[in-house]
Parts: structure tokens; sequence; C-alpha cells
């Protein structure tokens, strides 16, 4: 009985998926006439983690370290901002990285390799203010160890001696150990139960690293709680700490001031005058505030996943 | 005979009705009353109408074929000036410009120019579409950076010319304000569709989801083989007002508002996947057309009270007299001589009141309105639930800070020759509200006329 429950499931499940992705497919191959942006490489890559290799020539042949870019992937789809986790300007691929958080991106973990994405805008914000400052440290908190590579390896290619930290709740959401390994002169692990590294936080082994080491600049990219407690750690010492920040994006080219953060004393756009801002600076608790603006709204969206008609894409 | 004849108005939704549904307000004249409308003007030898028309529409001929029936040869004669008329129609203050001039309009009610522009668009929309013909090319290509309204007009004269020419657009749509920032309801998204594709037709090349300045710079188009790049990017970077609770989650730019709403399609949330909230009481700060759309917006989202909150009074408004009385129909209350100094929120940080101050005028100033003083004391708190800042907005950095070529004001637009568009650059013109500020559709598409005539005899050097 159990058996049957099970194979049944299986094919009521596929044959839905597959009229779903068959109205999909239809929608966005007539849709996009001139820009193809092809997936050429879809990873599951952790626990409702997803990776994207995205044809996108132009985007890769211009991406720097510290961009984003703005994808869309339905008529009436929302856009978001995403960070570029790695390019290859030689095949012309760009890299995205997510984590299914929300209506759009559970969708997008749907897409498979070959199917495209409607709207992919980049490379956005300013890239990395990159030198060689001596040593570095840099951070990345669950899906931020994304972002974090691309700038763990210019720092490195810029000849800075680079110790790098990632941490998660667990080892299911940790991943690009081994690639974050070919960047830094030593790599940290830490998770919260301790299933992989050391037990504890990404703040502990930085604790650690400080009394250990003369550190010259920090860049901490994850969570906002965890942004905040690094800019914490390293405020009584004043070591430099750069954070990126993702806040809510429309446009994400300055137009529409959705993703305005609290930067000292001034209000600066996220899109254009970051991504990256001075930790120390940053006034966290409304970034987080802002952030939570559209809760309900997202649970009402996430409620609405069988879709009764629209152009969301999701039917 | 003409004289007898009175201004035709326009026939519009119901106020109580319309305030309620996105559907278009204006509802366009009927073929008899554009005849009858037509009839009434006065064929002047000399057309005063057509100094007031910053895309040089050849008014009284159209009019006359109006007049005789021949819908077909005026819109032929519309098309030849003005790339989009429909949106013309629907959007121009032509009470400021062409209707301003009409010579009937000095004892009478000037003809309906705008109406009648726009029933004869409208009527060639739904005719068989006609084939366009590209003239003989001339082998150079243009970049336009921009899809708005100067950027359309200047790439439309440009392709009658047989230039080659591609269009850069940063959203995943072509169309700029007509499409993120005009609502609906004043101008609909299927006018302004309509209207891109004639222009394509005609040629043009559109590249969506493009940012110059970031995908590629104004420098890297010249060296990849364009002759010559227009700029129109627009005043896209809105202003706040730098007052305390500013960053309070329900305080929007009237660019996010309206993007989120027109744009995203944020009213059929959650069948568009971006939200928007405008809960019972919304406050619009500013006075001019856009503030006038957020709150006209606002209503339709389903707030029960909008506000207009403005410094000034009444006459200083610098909105359009139509869009003010619209917007009263609607419902839209007027706080008048009257500012927020402060905005209050909760522990979620969502916004819940704000402070206001009232004014006074005083003396006129540098721009010959009267200066508004506040009244110390008149403070005074109200219950809010969203505040949309209308105030205005500067020119969007991208193109300015990344072309080193070019010249710019301390304000950080684009320094242009304002007959030709000519910047500072070799090869480079711009137009519209990166060069001026933030003004109207009209002037940035007469600002792409202007600039698609100088980079046809810049080409030809």
């Amino acid at each position: 009985m159990f058996m049957i429950g099970i194979i049944l499931n299986f094919f009521v499940g596929r044959v839905a998926y597959m009229l779903w992705k068959k109205v999909l497919l239809h929608k966005v191959e007539t849709e996009v006439l001139l820009k193809m942006y092809k997936i050429v490489n879809q990873q599951k890559i952790g626990e409702n983690l997803a990776l994207l290799d995205v044809q996108a020539p132009q985007i890769a042949q211009k991406a720097k370290a510290g961009q984003f870019v703005i994808v869309r992937i339905a008529e009436k789809g929302e856009r978001i901002p995403l960070t570029i986790a790695d390019f290859d300007r030689e095949k012309g691929t760009i890299t995205l990285i997510f984590q299914e958080v929300g209506r759009t991106t559970q969708r997008m973990a749907l897409l498979k390799t070959g199917d495209n994405i409607l709207d992919l805008v980049g490379p956005l914000g300013e890239p990395t203010h990159l030198a060689n400052f001596g040593t570095v440290v840099c951070i990345g908190g669950g899906v931020g160890i994304a972002p974090i590579y691309p700038i763990a390896k210019a720092l490195k290619e810029c000849g800075n001696k680079v110790i790098s930290i990632i941490g998660a709740r667990c080892q299911n959401l940790l991943f690009w150990e081994d690639k974050m390994r070919d960047v830094s002169d030593e790599l940290f692990i830490a998770t919260d139960d301790g299933s992989v590294g050391q037990k504890g936080f990404v703040t502990d082994v930085l604790k650690q690293l400080m009394a250990d080491n003369k550190l010259d600049k920090v860049w901490a990219i994850g969570p906002m709680v965890m942004m905040k407690a690094v800019a914490q750690v390293t405020k009584p010492t004043q070591i430099d700490t750069i954070v990126s920040l993702n806040p809510i994006m429309v446009d994400g080219t300055g137009m529409c001031g959705a993703c305005r953060v609290q930067v000292g004393d001034e209000t600066k756009f996220a899109c254009v005058d970051g991504p990256e801002f001075d930790g120390h600076l940053v006034d966290f608790d409304l970034a987080m505030r802002r952030l939570s603006y559209y809760k309900d709204e997202e649970k009402r969206a996430l409620a609405q996943k069988e879709c009764q008609g629209g152009g969301c894409g999701c039917h | 005979m003409s004289l007898k004849i009175p201004r035709n108005p326009m026939p519009a939704q119901d106020p109580g009705k319309r305030a309620k549904n996105f559907q278009e307000v204006a509802l366009g004249y009927d073929e008899n009353t554009a005849v009858l409308e037509a009839q009434r003007c006065l064929n002047c030898k000399k057309p005063l109408c057509m100094q007031g028309c910053p895309v040089e529409v050849d008014i009284p001929d159209f009019i006359i074929e109006v007049a005789k029936g021949d819908l077909k040869k005026a819109a032929e004669i519309i098309k030849g000036k003005n790339s989009l008329p429909a949106v013309c129609g629907r959007v121009c203050p032509q009470e400021s410009q062409c209707e301003k001039f009409c010579i009937l309009g000095k004892k009478h009610e000037p003809v309906a120019i705008g109406r009648l522009e726009r029933f004869v668009a409208d009527w060639e929309a739904k005719q068989e579409a006609e084939e366009v013909y590209p003239p003989e090319a001339t082998g150079k290509k243009v970049a336009v950076v921009g899809a708005g309204p100067a950027g359309l007009t200047c790439a439309g004269d440009l392709a009658k010319l047989g230039h080659e020419v591609t269009v850069f657009e940063a959203l995943h749509t072509p169309g700029g304000v007509l499409m993120y920032g005009i609502p609906e309801f004043r101008l609909p998204k299927d006018v302004v569709r309509r209207e891109i594709e004639y222009i394509k037709k005609l040629g043009v090349k559109f590249e969506n989801n493009s940012v110059i300045g970031k995908l590629f710079t104004v420098d890297e188009l010249l060296e990849e083989g364009f002759n010559a790049v227009f700029v129109g990017t627009g005043a896209g970077l809105p202003y706040f007002m730098k007052i305390p609770g500013e960053n309070l989650n329900g305080v929007y730019s009237a660019n996010e508002f309206l993007t989120r709403t027109n744009l995203m399609c944020a009213y059929d949330f959650p069948n568009s996947c971006t939200p928007i909230k405008a809960g019972q009481k919304v406050a619009v700060i500013g006075a001019g057309n856009v503030a006038m759309d957020s709150a006209r917006t606002a209503l339709r989202l389903g707030a029960e009270e909008s506000y207009i909150v403005y410094r000034r009074s009444e006459s200083e408004m610098p909105a359009r007299h139509e869009e003010i009385e619209h917007a009263e129909e609607e419902g839209v209350k007027f706080l008048l001589l009257t500012s927020p100094v402060e905005f209050k929120g909760n522990a979620n940080g969502n916004l819940e009141s704000m402070v206001c101050i009232r004014y006074e005028l005083g003396e006129p100033d540098a721009s010959g309105r009267r200066k508004p003083i506040a009244i110390p004391g008149s403070e005074f708190e109200m219950e809010i639930d969203n505040v949309v800042m209308a105030i205005g907005q500067g020119p969007n950095p991208l193109v300015p800070t990344s072309t080193p070529g070019l010249k710019l004001t301390k304000w950080g637009n684009i320094v242009a020759d304002e007959e030709t568009g000519q910047t500072a650059q070799d090869g480079v013109f711009a137009g519209g509200d990166i060069v001026t500020g933030a003004a109207t559709v009209i002037l940035a598409m007469g600002a792409g006329k202007k600039a698609a005539k100088a980079i046809h005899q810049y080409l030809a050097k």
C-alpha cells in the first residue's frame, strides 16, 4: 500500500511538473527572441541551494568581483538581485547561486540545464576595491560563500595573504570548500552544529585569528546578523571591514531607491553606491527591518502555489 | 461657422468608478465628435499652434484632413513628424503648448488639438497595418542609450533617414517613463507597446537588459563601430527630503511606487510576483504630475484616503490643471502649505505617522513663485500608512560618470547644446531629462528630434 502511494505520488508529481514545464518553456521560447540566457549547467549544491551556470557572454566579459545581476524568470515575474558567484570570460558564462527562500527562487530551482532565463541584467554595482592590503580575511556565511569566492580569488591575485572562513548552520548548507581552499592561503570552516569544521560561528574563528595575526582588512558576506556580528568583532581594533548588502531592489540601476541603506550619516543606494559598504558604519538593524517589509506578502505568494491563472509562470 | 461650435469635452469614466480601477480615464472622441472639433479650426495662414509644438507636427494640415474625414491622410501627416502620436495625444500639456497659441483661444476656447491627435492615432491603430518601407540604408550606425521618449523619438527619426539604429535599454522592456512611470489609467501600456512596434517596423533594433555604463561604456559603443551615440537616460535618481524617519518601511520614492505598480504589475499581486503596500492612508509629498499619478494610483490600490501634501499653495502646484482636476474628482485630498518634518514608525520599523509643519507664502523667490516660510509652532502629527516622495529627481549617474569626455553641470546633468544635443564629446549627443533635469515627455521628444537632425548632419560629414 505504502509503495503504491509513493509510485502514484511520483507519477502525479511528474505529470504536473511536465505540464508546468511545457507551458513555461513555451512562454520563454516565444518571448525571448534576441537575447538568450541559456542555462548550461544546473546543480543542487546543498539543502535548498542551487547553482546555475548561465550563458551571458557580454556580462561575463565585464563582470568583476563584488558585482551582481538582476534576474527575472517569467512575464509578471519579479526582479531579484543575485551576486555573481563566478564568471568565465572564455566560455562566456556567469555562475549564480541561490537559496530557495521565496516563490521566485523556488521556481528558479526548477529550471534545468538547457532552459533559458528570461531577463538577466548586469554587471551591476561597484566592483570590490582591490589592492594588496597585506593579510586579509574573507568570510562567507551560508549562501554568502558564493559572493565571497570571487572576492577572495581577486584579492589572492593581487598578492594578499588570504585567510578565509566559511560557515553555515550545518554541513548540508556548506558548499565550495574546495574552490575556497584553492584561492586561500588558509581556510577555516565553522558550523553551528559542528557537523563539519569547528563547532561555532565564523566570528569565533575570526576572534582567534585576530589574537594570532595582524589583520589588515576583512570582508564579510552572509546573513545580515552574521555581518553585523563580524563588524562588532572588528570594531574595537578598527580593522577595516567591508560587508556586501543584499537589500530589496527593483530596477538595480539607482532609479527607485528601494535599496536604500543607512551608512553613517548618509543614505546610500546599495545598487549604485554599493553593494559593498564599510561594515562599521552600516545600520544593520534598519537594513534587517527593511528586508522584512514584505514578509506577509511573501507568505501569501508562497501559499498561492496552486496558481489559478495569470502570467507569473507557475502554470 | 467654426466660432459657433463649442470645444467638445473629453468623455471620461465616472470618477467614483474609475478611482477603483486601472482602466483609462479619458475615453477619447468618437469620429463624429472628432470631425466636429476639427471643423472649429480656422486654418490660419500663419498657424501659431505649430510654434508651440516641440516636435513640429503640421497641426492645421492634419486637422483639415480630419474635418474632411480623411483619417488615413491625417495619420500620415502626424507620423511624418511624430513617431509617438498616441502617447502625445494623451500626456502632452497641450494647454501650455500648441493649444496655448491657438487663435481661437484668445476669445473662445482653443481647438482640442491633443484630443484630435489621440483620436487619429487610435483610429490608425485599429486599421490594417500598413507596410513600412525603410528608406535606402546610409550604412551609418547609431546607438541610442535609453528607450524613453527622447531615445524613441531620436531612434525613429534616424531610422526614417536610413541609419541603422540600435536602442540600448536598461530595463526588461522599452518605453522608459512611459512604461514604468505614467500609470495605465492615463497611458495604457498597450498604446506604448503599439508605438514601439511602429518604431521597430522602421528598422530600429532594441537591446533590452543593457545598462550602458556597466555592460558597455559610451566610448566602447563608439569603438565597436557606432558612428554616433545619443544619450537619453532620463532623470533616474529620486530625491528624498533628508528628514528623520525617511528610511522607514512604507516610505517610497514615487519612482519605486509607480514602477512596482506599472512596470511590475504589483496591482495584480499575487498573480504577478512583485508586491506593493498602499495602506488605508497614503500621503504623497509634492504636487507635480508624478505626485498626482501617485495619489491616484494609491486610491486604485485600495487606499481609503490619499493626500497631496505640498508646501506651497494651489496656484503654485506644478501639475497640469487637468491632472489636478482628475485627482480632485476622484477624491484625492489636498493638504497645502504643509510639509513633513519627520516620519515615525513602530518597533518593526514600519511607518505609523508623520509630523508636518504649516507654511505661509512670503516674497517671490528665484523661481518667481512666492517663497514658502515655515510657521513656528504649527507642527501637527497625522497617522499615515504610506508616504510617497514625489519631489523630483536628479540625473541617473551611470552614463555621466562612465564617460570621461562629457561635461557635466554641478547637478550631474550632461551639458549639451540646446539646438543640436551636441555634448562636449565628438559624436556623442544627449537630450531629455538627462540634460534638462526632470521635465515633460514632449520636451524630451523635442530634444530627441533635434538631436536626430544634428546626428544626421554629423554623419553626412
